[in-house]
C-alpha cells in the first residue's frame, strides 16, 4: 500500500499541502502520515543579562532560568503543534481520507524524515515553512535540504492548490529524470492524465533516443504523451510552458549538481521551484 | 552532515547577531582584567595574555567544536607555566605553548576526548574548586604588605560588581568597579599599583614571531613536561566547559572538533606571542547568561578585546590593581562549587574523598593535571572496590557428604581475587568438588591464576575437581571485549 508523509507546519502552504495530498491520497488509496516537526529550539531571544557577573551558584541559576524559559516555550509549541496536526487530521478526514495519522516530532526536520521515510512513498512538503523570509522570495531554508536527504521522491506543494489535470516532465536524459519517468509509469498517480515530456536543450542524436525510450515507457503505460525538444534557457523555457498549456504539475530531477556550484551560479533546481507557481515533483 | 554544512555554518555564526554581538562586548570586558591578571600569574608582561587572549577566541571562534564558547588565556594554564618562565624565560613559554598546541591537536586527531569519560563529575567538582583556589590564592601577593587604601578599594571594588547589577544590569558591573576605581585612584592620589606597573601593555597589532630558542632535544626535554600538562589541562577545562555550555544551552558540540580547535589556537598564539590558554568556565557562564549563544559572540569578544586594548593602552595602564583583584576575586566565587561543601555530608564518602583529594592535589602542586590524574585515579580505585563486593560464592553438599557444589556468581578479577580464594573451604574432606563459574565473570589474569590455585588445592587435598561454564564466564577476559556488538551479548554477560 501507498503510504505518503506530509510535512506541515503553521506557514500559508499547509492548506496546499493538505489538499495536494488529499489529491495524491485519493488517487494512489494511499495511508498518510502528518507530521509535525518542532525545531531546534530558538537562540537567544531570552531578555539577555549584561551585568557580566558571577555570583555564587551562577551556573545552577542560570541553567535553571534557562530551562524554565525553554520549558514555557516548549509546552506552548507542543500545544499548538498538537493543534496543528488534530486540524490538519480532521481536515483530510473530512475529505473521505480513511487512513490518517499524525505524528509529533522533536529535534531536526531531517532527522525526523531520516527516520520515517523508509515507510514511506512519497513526501509532500511546502515550498517554505514559517520560519522563511517571504520577503526575499526565498525559497524555505528545509527545503533544499529536505530533497537532498531524501531518498523518496519529493513532492512540493506551491501556494494555492488546484486540481491537476495536465503534467510536464522536465527531461534532461540523466538519471533522475529517468527514475521519475519510470516511477510515473509504474505508478497510478498520475494515470489518465495528459503529459508533457519536455527537453530543453538542442536535439542531438543520444538526448533524442533518451527522448524517445522515455515517451515509449509512459505510452506503454497508457500515457498520453507530447514529446519534444525546445530551446532556450531551462527555466525560462519551462515556466513559459508551463503557463502557455495550462500544466498543473511540474516533475524533475534534482539538485544534480554540488552545493558549492550551487553557491556560486544558484541551482536550476530552486530557480524552477521558485519560480513555477505549480507543485514540483522532484526525484534524486 | 555534509549536506547539511551550510545552512548550519550560517546559524552557528549569524543565528543570533544581536545577542551574539552584545555578549561577545561584555564577556571582551571580563576579559581584559582576566588576561592581564593571569599573565601576571605567569610571570609575564600583560600583553602577552592580552594577545593570547585575542588570538585564542578568535581562532576557536572558528574552528572549536562549541559555539558560544569562551576561550582564552586561563588561569588554568598559567599557573603550569609559572616555573617555566622563571627558570628558561619568555621565548620557552612561547615554544611550549606551540608544542602544547600540538599534543591537542594530536589528541583531537586521536579522538582522545573520550576519555573525558573516566573523568568523574567528582574531579570535574575538585577541579573547578581547585581552579578557584588557585586563581584566589594568585591574588594573594596584591593583599599583602600592602597599605589599608588597597583593602578598601577591593572591597569597594566587590561591592560594585556584586550591588550595581540591582540598579541597572544594562552595563557590566565589573567595568562600571575599574571605571570607578581608576577615577577614585586618580584622585586620591595615594600609592596604589596599576596595570601599568605589571609590565608592558600591547600599543600595536600582534605580529608573527618563530620562538627564539634552540631547535635541539634538550629543549624539547625542557618544553615537553610543560607542554603537555598544558595540553592536558587545557582540553580537560575546555571539554568540561564545553559540556556546561552545552548543558546550559541545550544544544549538541563536537568534542573532538574543539581538541583540534583548541591545538590549533595555541599554536597559531605562540606564534603571535601569546600564552597558551583554554576556555574558561566563568566567562562562557557570562556569555551565555549576556545571551551570546553563536560562534560571533566569541569571535566579537576576541576582535574587541584588541581593539579596546590597543586603543585605550594608555588609559588600561592606570587602572589600579585593587581593581583587577576585586574582578579576579568574583571570578573565584563564581568559579568555585559552593554546593559542592554542602554536598560533602550527602554525597558517597568515595566522591567526597576523591573530589578533596584533586583539590589538596592541585593545592599543593599547582598543577591541575597532577591533581585530576589523582581524582582519576582514585574514582578507579573505588569504583573497583565496590565492583568487587558483587560477588557471593554458596555451596551445596551432597547427601553423602563426599561431593560439594561451589556456586560462584559476580565479578571476580584482582580486587576480588582473595575473597574468591578465601570462599572456598578446603579443611573439608571431600572426594569430589564442582566448581560452577557459569554464573560469574571473570575479568582479567588475577582472577584465572586464583581459579587455578582453588582447583590445584582442593586436589592436593584429594578431590577430584570439575569446573562447569568456564567458556562463559571467561568471555570477559578477552581484552576486545567486543562481546557488545553481537546479538545477545548483554543477556549473556548479565545472566548466564
Amino acid at each position: 500500500m501507498t503510504h505518503l508523509i506530509a510535512l506541515i507546519d503553521g506557514s500559508s502552504y499547509s492548506q496546499s499541502v493538505r489538499d495536494l495530498t488529499c489529491w495524491v491520497a485519493e488517487r494512489t488509496e494511499a495511508s498518510v502520515e502528518l507530521m509535525h516537526v518542532l525545531g531546534r529550539r530558538g537562540v537567544g531571544s531570552e531578555p539577555a543579562d549584561l551585568s557580566g557577573n558571577l555570583k555564587l551558584g551562577a551556573r545552577s541559576a542560570l541553567l535553571q532560568e534557562l530551562a524554565d524559559l525553554d520549558e514555557q516555550k516548549a509546552k506552548l509549541e507542543l500545544k499548538r503543534g498538537r493543534l496543528l496536526l488534530e486540524e490538519a487530521k480532521s481536515g483530510l478526514e473530512e475529505a473521505g481520507l480513511s487512513s490518517v495519522t499524525s505524528k509529533l516530532r522533536h529535534g531536526d526536520l531531517i532527522d525526523a524524515i531520516g527516520e520515517f521515510e523508509g515507510d514511506a512513498d512519497l513526501i509532500i512538503i511546502g515550498k517554505r515553512g514559517e520560519a522563511a523570509d517571504f520577503a526575499k522570495l526565498h525559497l524555505g531554508s528545509n527545503l533544499e535540504r529536505v530533497v537532498r536527504s531524501a531518498t523518496k521522491p519529493v513532492l512540493v506543494a506551491s501556494r494555492a492548490f488546484k486540481p491537476i489535470n495536465k503534467f510536464l516532465i522536465a527531461f534532461d536524459g540523466g538519471e533522475s529524470a529517468m527514475k521519475a519517468v519510470r516511477h510515473i509509469a509504474g505508478g497510478k498517480l498520475f494515470t489518465g492524465l495528459p503529459c508533457v515530456l519536455l527537453c530543453v536543450g538542442k536535439p542531438t542524436d543520444s538526448l533524442q533516443e533518451k527522448l524517445d525510450d522515455a515517451a515509449t515507457i509512459l505510452r506503454k503505460a497508457g500515457f498520453d504523451v507530447d514529446a519534444g525538444f525546445e530551446a532556450g534557457e531551462p527555466e525560462d523555457v519551462i515556466k513559459n510552458r508551463i503557463e502557455a498549456d495550462g500544466i498543473d504539475l511540474l516533475i524533475m530531477g534534482a539538485y544534480g549538481h554540488s552545493r558549492i556550484r550551487n553557491l556560486i551560479i544558484g541551482s536550476t533546481t530552486t530557480e524552477m521551484v521558485r519560480s513555477c507557481h505549480v507543485p514540483v515533483m522532484m526525484f534524486r | 552532515m555534509n549536506t547539511d554544512f551550510l545552512p548550519q555554518l550560517r546559524t552557528e555564526w549569524f543565528g543570533n547577531i544581536r545577542g551574539d554581538i552584545l555578549a561577545g562586548i561584555v564577556v571582551a570586558l571580563a576579559l581584559i582584567p582576566e588576561a592581564i591578571a593571569f599573565s601576571i600569574i605567569a610571570g609575564v608582561d600583560p600583553k602577552i595574555g592580552l594577545y593570547a587572549s585575542f588570538s585564542i577566541a578568535v581562532i576557536t571562534a572558528i574552528v572549536g567544536g562549541r559555539p558560544g564558547m569562551i576561550s582564552a588565556a586561563t588561569a588554568a594554564t598559567a599557573v603550569l607555566m609559572v616555573t617555566l618562565v622563571r627558570d628558561y624565560g619568555l621565548e620557552y613559554l612561547l615554544a611550549a605553548t606551540v608544542l602544547a598546541g600540538l599534543l591537542q591537536i594530536g589528541a583531537g586527531l586521536l579522538r582522545l576526548g573520550y576519555v573525558m569519560r573516566f573523568v568523574s563529575k567528582s574531579v570535574m567538582t575538585g577541579f573547578v574548586n581547585a581552579l578557584a583556589i588557585l586563581i584566589f590564592m594568585a591574588q594573594l601577593p596584591e593583599l599583602t604588605n600592602v597599605t589599608w587604601v588597597t583593602y578598601v578599594m577591593v572591597a569597594g571594588g566587590l561591592a560594585i560588581i556584586y550591588l550595581f547589577p540591582r540598579i541597572t544590569k544594562a552595563i557590566p558591573s565589573p567595568l562600571v568597579c575599574i571605571v570607578v576605581l581608576t577615577v577614585i585612584s586618580l584622585f586620591i592620589n595615594a600609592d596604589l599599583r596599576t596595570v601599568g606597573d605589571m609590565g608592558e601593555l600591547p600599543s600595536t597589532l600582534p605580529v608573527f614571531l618563530i620562538p627564539d630558542i634552540p631547535l635541539n632535544l634538550e629543549t624539547l626535554m625542557i618544553i615537553l613536561p610543560y607542554s603537555a600538562a598544558v595540553a592536558v589541562v587545557g582540553l580537560l577545562e575546555s571539554l568540561m566547559t564545553a559540556q556546561i555550555v552545552d548543558d546550559l544551552t541545550d544544544t549538541p558540540s563536537n568534542k573532538n572538533r574543539e581538541c583540534i580547535g583548541q591545538g590549533i589556537a595555541n599554536t597559531a598564539t605562540g606564534f603571535i606571542g601569546g600564552m597558551a590558554g583554554c576556555a574558561m568556565i566563568g566567562q562562557s557562564v557570562i556569555n551565555v547568561k549576556s545571551g551570546g549563544r553563536g560562534r560571533l559572540s566569541t569571535f566579537v569578544a576576541g576582535v574587541f578585546l584588541l581593539f579596546m586594548i590597543v586603543v585605550l593602552s594608555d588609559i588600561v595602564s592606570i587602572i589600579p590593581m585593587a581593581a583587577l583583584v576585586a574582578i579576579m576575586i568574583m571570578v573565584s566565587i563564581g568559579t568555585f562549587s559552593w554546593s559542592s561543601i554542602k554536598n560533602l555530608r550527602d554525597h558517597p564518602r568515595s566522591s567526597s574523598i576523591v573530589m578533596l583529594a584533586t583539590v589538596v592535589t592541585v593545592v599543593a602542586t599547582h598543577n591541575l593535571a597532577i591533581g585530576v590524574l589523582i581524582g582519576v585515579l582514585l574514582s578507579g580505585i573505588f569504583f573497583a572496590w565496590k565492583i568487587s563486593q558483587i560477588f557471593r560464592v554458596s555451596s551445596t553438599l551432597s547427601q553423602d557428604s563426599t561431593h560439594r557444589t561451589y556456586n560462584v556468581e559476580g565479578q571476580v578479577f584482582f580486587a576480588s581475587a582473595d575473597d574468591f580464594t578465601a570462599a572456598f573451604n578446603f579443611k573439608e574432606a571431600l572426594d569430589k568438588v564442582t566448581i560452577d563459574v557459569s554464573h560469574a565473570h571473570i575479568w582479567d589474569i588475577s582472577s584465572v591464576a586464583a581459579l587455578d590455585m582453588v582447583v590445584l588445592k582442593f586436589r592436593r587435598e584429594g578431590a577430584e575437581v570439575e569446573l562447569i561454564g568456564l567458556n562463559e564466564a571467561s568471555e570477559t577476559i578477552v581484552d576486545k571485549l567486543a562481546i557488545h556488538d553481537k546479538p545477545g551479548a548483554f543477556e549473556r554477560l548479565m545472566g548466564h
